[in-house]
């Protein structure tokens, strides 16, 4: 097992799902506390959609997704800002669109497209020296906007009296969606487009059962973010398994845990 | 001579088709208690929102048109110092399932923030206020765990510990027993003695406001009657803001059983 660590291929597995799990859990106690779960599975397609664009032009996938998911989470949020329609409805439309395009740009390819299966459900081990640079820089964004939590907060809260203490509400939630939108692009090859939004809401869900105050949540919702990928990545090693479903399983093995355990 | 605490001239709020306030013209002077009464749907939340600068909710209503000027203490209200302006929303707007200790929900009217770590004078105040308002047992009660009485209370606390010149209340009473009730206005009343403060309250309990306010808002979408208690919670008054009257001034109200 440890010698295992000398491998670079798992040095960079290791190294990305602490830094994913950790920004995943991070945001998602803003997502569970604003009922906001469906967010990361309609994002999660629209990175599918961005990947697929990307294979299909030959680009480097990534560099297509980030783009494509920030816009779309910019626009759920738009619509969200600016009609009645419920958050479901308008996270479910960029969802089928997503999905839809997603389909279209993957039946435009000549031939099969096995890469493709590994974006659906993860593959650690292909996490490259790029993806690591951008998660790197995407978790330093992250620390440096650390003073950003106390506003999410305070709108999470009660919107309103944020509203009435003359808070830019709407500038951090554009904020709060573009960071989401970045962190479940980067996640797609840790734990696969199907798993993302189970990432980024088991740890905050289960944070939100042992604790009595938000900051307390924030926190053990990141140390559940964080410490469950390394089990998880042991099994997947020792086992052979998917490392996506490992992780999410020991997260989902924590909820449970913390579900029968709660005072 | 000072600003009116509130002033508005021919102020009127329409979310799309529907008229919230209409032609509203008011002015009250710094130190007053004004008590504001009137049916459901007749724009009361709406007159304390446009105080606050938030007459445009919270940008899900469609497009809202407003017209008219409205100042508090002189300025327009998103230039006012929100330091200046203590408000307690309705009780039924709270998501309890906010995990959050009272004290916390008191420290972040201090703030205007969520804080994350407590200090040890943010507490000492949080909790002296707390006290003040006979809630200091609840200082490390959860959110969830309090009844709407003592809800009610943190978010009177929250106000006050801003210290605010104007206090605006959204039906402080509802949910809240007859002592409780009693207490509310012996502390509003002690808060304005010490600070001179403005207040603007909602409710539905005529007899109270009678007694406590120093004027008496009878709104309708538009200004039905203001003025001294007396004079304005008469009969022919009241019929025109409601339609009709029963014996007495104890009516029951929509959303009050």
């Amino acid at each position: 097992m440890m010698e295992a660590l000398q491998l670079p291929f798992l040095q960079r597995a290791l190294l990305a799902g602490l830094l994913v799990g950790g920004l995943a859990s991070y945001l998602g106690v803003m997502v569970v506390q604003r009922r906001l779960s469906f967010l990361g599975d309609g994002l999660a397609h629209a990175a599918f959609a961005g990947v697929a664009l990307g294979l299909l032009l030959h680009e480097e996938p990534l560099w297509v997704a980030i783009p494509f998911a920030v816009g779309v989470s910019l626009a759920i949020t738009w619509v969200r800002e600016r009609s009645n329609l419920g958050d479901d409805t308008a996270i479910g439309i960029f969802f089928a669109v997503s999905v839809a395009l997603g389909v279209l740009f993957m039946s435009m390819r000549q031939g099969f497209a096995p890469d493709a299966v590994a974006y659906l459900f993860g593959s650690i081990l292909t996490v490259t020296q790029t993806d690591l640079w951008v998660m790197g820089f995407i978790a330093l964004g992250v620390a440096l906007l650390a003073p950003v939590w106390s506003h999410w907060a305070y709108a999470t809260f009660d919107r309103e009296l944020a509203l009435a203490d003359r808070q830019p509400v709407l500038l951090y939630d554009y904020l709060l969606a573009g960071l989401i939108a970045l962190v479940v692009v980067v996640s797609v090859k840790v734990v696969g487009i199907v798993l993302i939004a189970a990432f980024i809401v088991i740890p905050a869900a289960t944070a939100r059962l042992l604790s009595r105050t938000f900051s307390a949540m924030t926190v053990i919702s990141v140390a559940i973010g964080v410490f469950s990928v390394v089990p998880g990545l042991a099994a997947a090693y020792l086992f052979d398994v998917p490392a996506g479903s490992a992780i999410v399983l020991v997260q989902a093995l924590l909820f449970a845990l913390a579900l029968t355990l709660r005072r | 001579m000072t600003a009116p605490a509130v002033e508005m001239h021919a102020y009127s709020v329409s979310f799309g088709e529907f008229q919230a306030l209409q032609e509203v013209n008011l002015s009250v002077p710094q130190g007053a208690f004004v008590a504001i009464v009137g049916p459901n749907g007749a724009g009361k939340s709406t007159l304390l929102k446009a105080l606050l600068g938030l007459e445009r909710g919270l940008l899900r209503d469609g497009p809202t048109q407003v017209s008219g000027t409205v100042r508090v203490m002189g300025l327009p209200p998103r230039q006012v110092p929100p330091g200046w302006v203590g408000y307690v929303p309705q009780v039924k707007g709270f998501d309890r399932s906010f995990p959050a200790l009272a004290l916390e929900v008191v420290v972040s009217g201090l703030r205007r923030r969520w804080p994350f770590i407590i200090t040890a004078q943010e507490r000492k105040k949080a909790e002296a206020m707390l006290d003040k308002v006979g809630a200091l047992a609840l200082a490390n009660r959860r959110l969830g765990r309090l009844s709407g009485g003592e809800l009610q209370r943190v978010y009177l606390a929250r106000s006050l510990i801003r210290e605010p010149r104007l206090l605006l209340l959204d039906e402080p009473a509802t949910g809240v027993d007859v002592v409780g009730e009693a207490d509310l206005y012996r502390h509003l009343e002690a808060y304005q003695a010490e600070r001179g403060a403005t207040v603007l309250m909602i409710t539905h309990d005529w007899e109270a406001a009678q007694h406590h306010a120093s004027a008496v808002l009878v709104l309708n979408r538009r200004v039905v009657g203001y003025g001294p208690p007396e004079q304005v919670l008469c009969h022919e008054c009241l019929s025109q803001a409601f339609g009709h009257v029963g014996h007495g001034h104890n009516l029951v109200l929509g959303g009050r059983a």
